[in-house]
């Protein structure tokens, strides 16, 4: 599904990310951990077209999509969250999902005269659609709050909520738990889990939550000092030596991560 | 009771007609700097150049126009005239950013680079328009000059004092509410105008929620030359038209912007009319409506003016060092559209 081949990235004289090489496998949920600094949220940007790689490529189902900007990404359906929720915080909650199917006739300003018939039923689709979403997440009862005024937890939700707006071929969520209490993390882990089992989404996930991570993921890459250290199972991650020296520094080879 | 109404006709005529009139002036200006600093993130100077801009092409092909004998009755053939010089400015605008302003933003310079750019822009526009129509005062003003003369008025209702609404104050106010409603709509009704406020919004997002950046930035110019060509060419019709005025008045609409909160449409129309009401305020001289509402033992002698009129523009800037101290960001606080 997505490919990195050898993907650099410097800033100014820091190697974020270095030579890094993984794969993607349609319909996975892989996930993504690793030290602070490993290069993680680095990776996800190049990835998204956020900041041009230095070196290496990117292929999305054999394309090479290594310098096309976000909003082409968005169209191949590649769909990305942020670490630190973001919204847009002067729309409304229902607003904010109505933004994210592209090419709606709304946006051709002739159809706004000509055709305005068509963009009311399409608009009520899109609204019916975000609905569905905010009734899916238990956003309901703040669908007409403006954005800005959620907490946290809500403004990741309403990351998810993006996503589920329409039908991406991989989402890549970026610290999707963190900040979020146990109950609604479980509540987020089962949407991932069923967008993945009955849509068929593929994710890729930076976390942290260890528990969090085995119970959704499987592969799980481990990256650290911007070059990708191990791959595997959830279990065969916590038995890796290097995984755990990356994670614990040397000399504490005995702990174990839990 | 006369004694009232003729004071209340002097503070109309004087003072709530042409601050009405003026304000609108600054707040369609102010609206366009706005929405610039809004969606693209600097500060416009070249905004009044490009008002004047809107204004000479009003003006060049108000002149085809009659040269054709086309009129508008009694309306000033300039209404005519306008989206055709629209048209144009926004070409004009758009001709600016992908030959300057493009360059500049995708190697995301920081905005105090991008004000001192804007400022290149506003000297080559003003020698362009130089170049074109030459630095004279021109008058392109025809049809009825008054919907209301003052002497009517007296006859009317027998007040001492007359009322005197020349069209273009009609035209002026009368447009900038049309406009402001259909920006508005366009602002929080249509999908593209929503689009333009998530981008100003949260740019990053936008861009990952598949918004086309040149898309957004293509309308912004297109709505800021509208907004420019309708203020510099109602200026101009309400005045006459000098292509240096507008290089003094972008500093009340600045001020006016500011004032409301920079990024902020509500704020930028708010402010345009506390600025042009501050500016007719202070410099009004009250001697006659004193003389109206006193008993003749208290009339004045002077002219119960607190400014001259010759510092009318420095109102604006004491405003805006008082907005600047107490809240920098303005009465609506600004930064988003």
């Amino acid at each position: 599904m997505i490919f990195v081949k050898n993907l650099s990235k410097n800033f100014g004289g820091i190697k974020a990310v270095s030579n890094a090489s993984l794969t993607i496998n349609e319909g996975s949920i892989t996930g993504l951990i690793g030290p602070n600094g490993a290069g993680k949220t680095t990776l996800f940007n190049v990835i998204a077209g956020v900041y041009p790689p230095s070196h290496g490529k990117v292929f999305l189902e054999n394309e090479n999509i290594t310098h096309l900007p976000p909003h082409e990404l968005f169209a191949r359906g590649l769909m990305r969250t942020f670490q630190i929720a973001h919204e847009f915080s002067s729309l409304t909650v229902r607003e904010n999902l109505m933004m994210v199917p592209e090419n709606q006739s709304g946006e051709k300003l002739i159809d706004i005269w000509i055709r305005p018939s068509n963009i009311k039923k399409e608009e009520a689709e899109i609204t019916k659609k975000a609905n569905e979403v905010m009734d899916f997440l238990q956003l309901s009862s703040l669908a007409n709050e403006f954005a800005g005024n959620l907490s946290g937890g809500q403004k990741k939700l309403l990351e998810l909520g993006r996503t589920m707006m329409v039908e991406p071929k991989v989402v890549f969520l970026d610290e999707v738990g963190a900040g979020v209490n146990r109950t609604l993390l479980s509540t987020i882990g089962e949407a991932i889990q069923r967008l993945n089992r009955d849509l068929g989404y593929t994710f890729c996930m930076i976390e942290h939550d260890m528990e969090f991570i085995s119970r959704l993921c499987d592969p799980v890459i481990v990256m650290a000092e911007g070059t990708v250290l191990a791959e595997g199972t959830a279990e065969e991650i916590k038995e890796n030596q290097s995984v755990i020296e990356a994670y614990l520094g040397t000399g504490q080879k005995n702990k174990k991560l839990r | 009771m006369v004694d009232i109404l003729n004071s209340l006709t002097l503070l109309t005529n004087y003072i709530i007609i042409p601050g009405l009139t003026y304000g609108s002036q600054l707040a369609l200006g102010a609206l366009g700097i706005t929405m610039v600093y809004a969606v693209l993130r600097f500060s416009n100077f070249a905004h009044g150049e490009l008002m004047s801009f809107g204004a000479m092409s009003t003006i060049l092909i108000t002149w085809l126009f009659q040269s054709y004998g086309l009129t508008f009755g009694f309306l000033p053939t300039a209404l005519l005239a306008i989206p055709f010089a629209a048209t144009i400015t926004i070409l004009y605008c758009l001709a600016t950013n992908s030959l300057v302003y493009e360059y500049y933003r995708e190697k995301k310079i920081d905005p105090t680079t991008y004000l001192i750019i804007s400022v290149g822009v506003l000297f080559f526009t003003a020698g362009l328009i130089r170049f074109i129509i030459g630095p004279d005062d021109r008058k392109f003003n025809d049809g009825n000059r008054f919907i209301l003369k003052a002497r009517e008025f007296k006859e009317l209702t027998g007040l001492n004092e007359g009322l005197a609404i020349k069209t273009t104050q009609g035209i002026t106010i009368g447009i900038t509410i049309c406009l402001v409603i259909l920006l508005f709509w366009f602002l929080n009704r249509t999908r593209t105008g929503k689009s333009m406020r998530a981008y100003s919004d949260n740019e990053d997002l936008a861009l990952l929620s598949g918004i086309n950046p040149k898309k957004v930035v293509i309308i912004t110019w297109v709505i800021t030359g509208i907004l420019a060509t309708v203020a510099g060419a109602l200026y101009g019709l309400d005045k006459s038209y000098k292509p240096f005025i507008y290089m003094y008045l972008v500093l009340p609409v600045f001020a006016s912007a500011i004032l409301g909160g920079v990024g902020n449409p509500i704020g930028a129309i708010v402010g345009g009319y506390v600025i042009a009401f501050s500016e007719l305020i202070f410099t009004f001289a009250y001697k006659k409506v004193a003389g109206y509402l006193l008993p003749e033992s208290l009339a004045p002698t002077g002219l119960i003016q607190f400014l001259s009129t010759d510092y009318k523009i420095a109102v604006s800037f004491v405003i805006l060092v008082i907005v600047l101290l107490v809240k920098p960001t303005g009465i609506f606080s600004g930064k988003t559209i």
